[in-house]
């Protein structure tokens, strides 16, 4: 593998603090070399020319579902990975939702074998509990060595206090994080939206904010009694859970949680008309919610952004609202959506936005040398234009599925280049 | 605290879903007054006709009714609706047909295309289910009661049976034709289309709508629905207000979890003699059917002088035949929509 340098680039890397021109040279599948514009030197190598473009660890994003084994028709780990690193990621964290549910190292490690032909790397998090089931434990210790790097029902919530508080002790003897979808789903039966005005208009079942903040707290008050345990909160919706996570954190316990775009980007009203590719659970909210996840992110109080990356096939998306699964995808949008929103709209600066996709998701799930351009840490990069405006394309989506709610939506901000491990995976 | 600047979220759709067929009635909300009196004035213009020039209007054109849901009143009235005016009608009940084999609404909607129907009524458990069906097939439809959204024909015929009542002429129809006048729709308003489109539908033409019902079946939010329309948990009260009092089931069906003591709700919410009398002496009294007599309202009312019952479905039959023609005809029969 030859050797690439990046030249004339703004190289933006979170995790060191660097905000500056500068040269990289990858080698090995690793950061060999940062310095100012010229000072790097090698013949041999790839050169890059960066000019305009921001140089930047290649994105993580720690929830994802990649649908490999059992549903290949909605997505596979190729394809999956292939609109990951379009969307300029290099590191996904795929959820055990598959079919069977990934509760075992064999499972595990199919997922993570040659023959999948992941261009970007992929972590497994795998079941909390056998099958999702909310029942037994699965084996933390045997999945952790195959490979997983967080336990997880996600979509399954686990809501019995007792397995619950086992899940986490166990996690924490072998120091895995615990992932949740905080959703008593005791109720939620039958809720197809967010509880609300718009839900009782269109007639339609709504899921209370409270469904969420609830189960959140009940984790928290586990987490307290079990030393050293670490609660993720997935794709959080709502003010009273973030307020939940945020009072967990101040008194000095390892709770993080993550932020889906759609949840900052849409409120329920995209729902219009009963549009099944603005159905995800947790749902769209209140507007008032979604400008707290703004907030929160802009104070600093959410660990980073996830997008919650949901393939669904055409045929399954094209049903009555309440029949149709919950889900849209996400990893080609979520740049050009966080800069738009974010960066643009807010004012949040760049660097801070990209800690959010780089080192602070690497950080949730302890991915090591992942999220950093520090020398020494993988060949993973991203060169994109954060001024170009562009109109993202369903159908021009490398995903298998094009259920998303922003098909002919302006983008700002385009991925040019990723690179994983020193090797290019995508290129425009 | 960070300053937020104020951004709406963009809740706009950035690919429009296909337009449905101007034919179609899925939700009150693309009535406008205009389009309601057209309907009314045509409804009107139908009953009136004489038998043999009406049979002509849609004689050999093809209705489909698509029934996943059980019903007696709405389906016959549809249905004759369409065969007084000569149309051949197909009716596919979920029992009946591939739709037990697992059929898409989509597939099913395609394939009634195919074999040439030119208008589908739908009836669904599925809040929402007419806008798919008219999106995949193109065709009119014409919403027959979707989950707990919508029943506009139903509104429709409930408004005409108010105007009877009210003395108001269909060609007077406008935004203020109802100014002064209180609805009130009593019983499980979370569960019911029919509140929700003659909640949508009355205060466009100038009607105070009074909700009214204990909270687990009429939530604080329902006011929500739009202006004119507000909330009286006392039904006493409600009464003394109105002019027309609409009663509604308790839907066992879709209670999923609510638990309610029926003997509590009888007292505080039945419309009876005494009740009546002693509130509403006067008040048009009507029910969208099935009634459960003895529960929401007693057969001393239902079969009583102030009782519409029987009249709204009559009214039925006049507002869905021109629904129908409507639907199957060149041009919408009023130009102009919302
Ligand atoms: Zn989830």
């Amino acid at each position: 593998m030859k050797p690439i340098l990046i030249r004339g680039g703004h190289l933006i890397d979170p995790a060191t603090g660097i905000d500056a021109p500068h040269d990289i040279l990858l080698e090995d599948g690793k950061v060999a070399a940062i310095d100012k514009p010229g000072k790097i030197k090698r013949k041999d190598a790839e050169i890059l020319d960066a000019s305009g473009l921001v140089v930047a660890p290649g994105l993580v994003d720690i929830h994802v579902h990649l649908r490999e084994p059992g549903q290949g028709y909605k997505e596979t780990i190729a394809s999956g990975t292939a609109a990951a690193a379009a969307g300029g990621f290099t590191s996904v964290c795929c959820m055990p939702n598959t079919i069977p549910v990934n509760d075992s190292p064999e499972i595990t490690r199919w997922m993570l074998a040659p023959e999948r032909n992941a261009v970007i790397r992929v972590f497994p998090i795998s079941a909390a509990t056998v099958g999702s089931m909310g029942e037994k434990l699965t084996n933390y210790p045997a999945l952790k060595k195959s490979g997983a790097v967080g336990v997880s029902d996600d979509g399954k919530p686990i809501l019995g206090d007792e397995i619950m508080f086992e899940c986490l002790k166990a996690a924490t003897r072998y120091r895995l994080p615990v992932i949740q979808h905080t959703e008593d789903t005791r109720l939620t039966a039958g809720c197809s939206m967010n509880a609300g005005p718009v839900a009782f208009r269109l007639g339609l079942r709504g899921m209370t904010v409270e469904s969420e903040s609830s189960l959140a707290e009940r984790d928290i008050a586990l987490v307290r009694k079990v030393k050293g345990a670490h609660l993720h909160v997935a794709h959080l919706s709502s003010k009273k859970a973030l307020d939940a996570v945020n009072a967990a954190r101040n008194e000095g316990l390892h709770v993080t949680c993550e932020v889906a775009p759609h949840h900052f980007v849409l409120n329920e009203e995209r729902i219009g008309d009963y549009d099944t590719n603005a159905k995800m659970n947790p749902p769209l909210r209140a507007e008032s919610d979604r400008a707290a996840m703004i907030e929160g992110i802009l104070q600093g109080r959410v660990d980073c952004i996830a997008t919650d990356h949901a393939p669904h096939a055409c045929h399954e998306k094209e049903q009555e609202f309440e029949r149709a699964p919950n889900g849209i995808t996400g990893l080609e949008t979520a740049l050009g959506l966080t800069i738009s929103v974010l960066h643009k709209q807010h004012g949040m600066p760049l660097p801070s936005l990209l800690a959010m996709l780089t080192h602070r998701p690497a950080q949730v799930l302890s991915l090591t040398g992942r999220g950093t351009l520090a020398v020494g840490s993988h060949a993973d990069v991203v060169l994109f234009d954060p001024n170009e405006k562009w109109t993202f394309r369903a159908k021009d989506s490398r995903s298998k599925s094009k259920n998303t709610p922003f098909d002919g939506y302006p983008m700002l901000g385009r991925v040019h280049t990723t690179i994983s491990e020193g090797r290019i995976v995508f290129q425009r | 605290m960070v300053p937020i600047k104020k951004s709406p979220a963009r809740s706009t759709r950035a690919s429009a879903q296909p337009q449905l067929h101007p034919g179609s009635l899925v939700s009150v909300r693309e009535l406008t007054p205009q389009r309601t009196r057209a309907i009314l004035q045509l409804a009107d213009k139908l009953e009136a006709e004489e038998t043999l020039k009406r049979a002509r209007r849609l004689l050999k054109r093809r209705v489909a009714l698509l029934f996943y849901e059980s019903s007696t009143r709405t389906r016959t009235s549809f249905e004759l609706a369409a065969k007084s005016m000569s149309a051949d009608t197909t009716l596919v009940s979920a029992l009946s047909s591939s739709i037990e084999k697992g059929e898409s609404l989509k597939d099913t909607g395609i394939t009634l295309r195919a074999l040439g129907a030119e208008c589908i009524i739908l009836r669904s458990p599925y809040s929402g289910a007419p806008y798919l069906l008219a999106q995949s097939t193109g065709l009119p439809v014409l919403n027959a009661g979707d989950g707990m959204h919508e029943h506009p024909s139903q509104a429709l015929l409930d408004l005409r049976t108010m105007l009877r009542f009210l003395g108001i002429k269909s060609a007077k129809l406008n935004e203020k034709s109802l100014k002064g006048v209180t609805v009130t729709i009593c019983g499980d308003i979370f569960h019911s289309r029919v509140a929700r489109s003659n909640a949508l539908l009355l205060p466009k033409l100038g009607a105070r709508v009074v909700l009214c019902g204990p909270t687990p079946l009429l939530p604080d939010l329902a006011t929500t629905l739009g202006p004119g329309v507000s909330i009286e948990r006392n039904f006493d009260s409600s009464l003394k207000q109105s002019q027309i009092v609409m009663m509604l089931r308790i839907q066992a069906e879709r209670l999923a979890g609510l638990s309610l003591d029926l003997d509590e709700y009888r007292s505080n919410y039945q419309a009876n003699g005494e009740r009546i009398a002693a509130h509403a002496p006067k008040a048009l009294v009507m029910h969208p059917g099935p009634i459960i007599r003895g529960m929401e309202i007693t057969s001393e009312v239902a079969d009583g002088p102030q009782s519409a019952i029987a009249e709204q479905v009559s009214h039925g039959l006049a507002i869905r035949r021109a629904l129908l023609l409507q639907a199957l005809s060149p041009q919408p029969i009023s130009g102009k929509r919302a």
